[in-house]
């Protein structure tokens, strides 16, 4: 057996060290959990298949899938950023974890750092599976991949922050039930795979002011119809961001 | 000079309406242990939570090796062990000390330490499935991976097996003897009188006394045993040797002290017999923490 010298020689791990052990222990635990496989990826897959095969809805012109991946790829967003996120770290927060990683040299600014990779990580596989079964079932994509890529990028600090204040604030269990109920919500109501302009003209500017339907027609006008920078859908983006990660900065408790 | 591992002055703490800790006033020294002893709700998490960083005084200095609490140099120096939970329950046992070493600039190797602590066979084990008193030596390992120079171990051997327990002891004994300043809390007087070099005896938010193990407890044997409440003790006094005492504390509690031997039982096992009383429990012994708990505060520590 290795002798143990316990004599103290304290120092922190560089900074950059630490974020990425605590990033590959939180994709780990992302990837290791069956009901957040289920939520980022299996569903996002089975409804982009399902309604790509399947004349279940009418999406209004172009192609099923033309239509589909890109609110699949929002929802992906939201699956992972918000509804994963919450869930796992309003429990991190209940059994102790964020109060056990706050006496060690990982600072908080580092974990939320961490906790921001992974979940960044994540959406690198849920896009590029989702782009893979889209290419599969006959997608064109359009547009600027740069445009894409802000959209998700704003789209992931929004509901990060939504998720964050859920987890910081509610009882475990109240974060747990309350995220998969938004999740539920969003996912009817926000242009993933129903049409915004199937709803009633009266709920259309609540619908709209939504992250997820922000994120869902900014990606579909990218993706689908090629459009350079669409500014209203980034516009409500920026919006929630600054609005769920003020409040979070305000309110969170790490016990 | 150096300053002290922990001191602590005049410290309060408040619940809303109710005061966990009231007025405390301690020192633990570099390098050597010291014990927080304590009942259930005396204030000792509270006490080292400040300590750790978590909690806020409502009132009173607190300084950790010389520096105020929640300052971010302290985490590298500082390991903490809960008094339960802290990680995430899918987590394997490995996994886990594994994450926490890379945090430090010079871990000790997670493998070892956990063979140390007997936690070989469950390095694969996730957290959730692994006993209490598993749970338990993870939290310890994870709180000396780092080489620290203080730790603070919040009830370390709760609900572990006489196994564990020793294992936990030896571990507090050799960071001793390299130099590792210890705080721990515990309601387990053998756990104090046997690890510390200071033991601090807290009630209700305040310090009742403090001192070595042997200076708390004297060196005098005492005989001691129970029976109804309020005997004639003067009576007693006047049958046993001149020198003696005799006291009863608390009610039903008698304490005799003196030149304690074969005559003096057999003088109170008489006076006894003679009043018609059953000493329950009689023994000759030196006194112990408990004992000192008990007649500080008149109660009983567990």
């Amino acid at each position: 057996m290795t002798a143990l010298d316990f004599t103290p020689a304290p120092g922190a791990a560089p900074f950059p060290r630490m974020v990425l052990a605590q990033a590959g222990a939180e994709i780990r635990a992302m990837l290791r959990n069956g009901e957040q496989l289920l939520l980022t990826m299996i569903i996002p897959v089975l409804l982009l298949a399902g309604f790509s095969l399947a004349p279940l809805v009418d999406v209004g012109g172009g192609t099923r899938v033309d239509f589909l991946v890109p609110g699949v790829l929002a929802l992906a967003v939201m699956s992972t950023a918000f509804t994963g996120q919450a869930i796992a770290t309003g429990f991190e927060r209940r059994y102790g974890v964020l109060k056990r990683l706050g006496a060690t040299p990982l600072s908080r600014a580092g974990l939320m750092l961490a906790k921001t990779s992974a979940v960044v990580a994540v959406e690198i596989i849920q896009a590029a599976v989702i782009v893979a079964v889209g290419l599969a079932l006959g997608w064109r994509p359009h547009g600027s991949f740069l445009s894409a890529a802000l959209l998700i990028v704003l789209g992931t600090a929004a509901f990060s922050g939504l998720g964050l204040l859920m987890a910081g604030t509610l009882r475990a269990e109240a974060t747990l039930a309350g995220a998969n109920l938004v999740y539920l919500v969003l996912l009817g109501a926000g242009g993933v795979v129903f049409p915004l302009s199937k709803f009633p003209q009266g709920v259309r500017p609540v619908l709209d002011a939504l992250p997820i339907s922000a994120l869902t027609s900014g990606l579909r006008a990218v993706l689908a119809h090629g459009a350079a920078l669409p500014l209203g859908p980034l516009a409500v983006l920026a919006a929630w961001a600054a609005l769920s990660l003020g409040l979070v900065s305000r309110t969170f408790r790490w016990e | 000079m150096e300053s002290p591992a922990v001191e602590i002055v005049d410290l309060v703490k408040r619940y809303g309406g109710r005061t966990a800790v009231d007025g405390l006033t301690l020192s633990a020294g570099r390098g050597a242990v010291t014990a927080v002893l304590g009942p259930n709700g005396a204030g000792k998490t509270s006490t080292v939570e400040i300590c750790e960083g978590f909690r806020k005084a409502d009132a009173g200095t607190v300084r950790v090796l010389g520096l105020a609490p929640t300052l971010p140099e302290l985490r590298p120096r500082v390991g903490v062990m809960l008094q339960s939970g802290g990680v995430p329950p899918a987590m394997r046992c490995a996994e886990w000390l594994r994450l926490v070493s890379r945090f430090y600039a010079h871990p000790l190797d997670s493998g070892a330490l956990l063979a140390r602590l007997g936690l070989a066979d469950h390095v694969r084990t996730p957290y959730r499935r692994l006993s209490g008193g598993q749970q338990q030596r993870l939290s310890l390992a994870a709180a000396v991976v780092g080489r620290p120079e203080l730790v603070f171990l919040d009830e370390p051997t709760a609900g572990l097996d006489p196994q564990a327990r020793h294992a936990c002891w030896d571990l507090v004994g050799e960071l001793r003897g390299s130099g590792v300043s210890v705080v721990l809390t515990t309601h387990h007087m053998d756990e104090a009188e046997r690890l510390a070099d200071h033991v601090v005896i807290i009630d209700r938010g305040r310090v009742v006394a403090e001192g070595s193990p042997a200076s708390l407890t004297g060196a005098e044997r005492q005989l001691r045993f129970r029976a109804r409440p309020g005997l004639a003790l003067e009576e007693l006094l006047n049958a046993l040797p001149a020198g003696s005492a005799a006291k009863e504390s608390p009610a039903g509690h008698y304490i005799i002290e003196g030149q304690v031997g074969p005559e003096l039982l057999a003088t109170v096992t008489a006076w006894c017999a003679a009043e018609g009383v059953t000493a329950d429990d009689l023994r000759i012994e030196r006194r112990t923490l408990e004992d000192v708990f008990l007649e500080l505060t008149g109660r009983e520590l567990r």
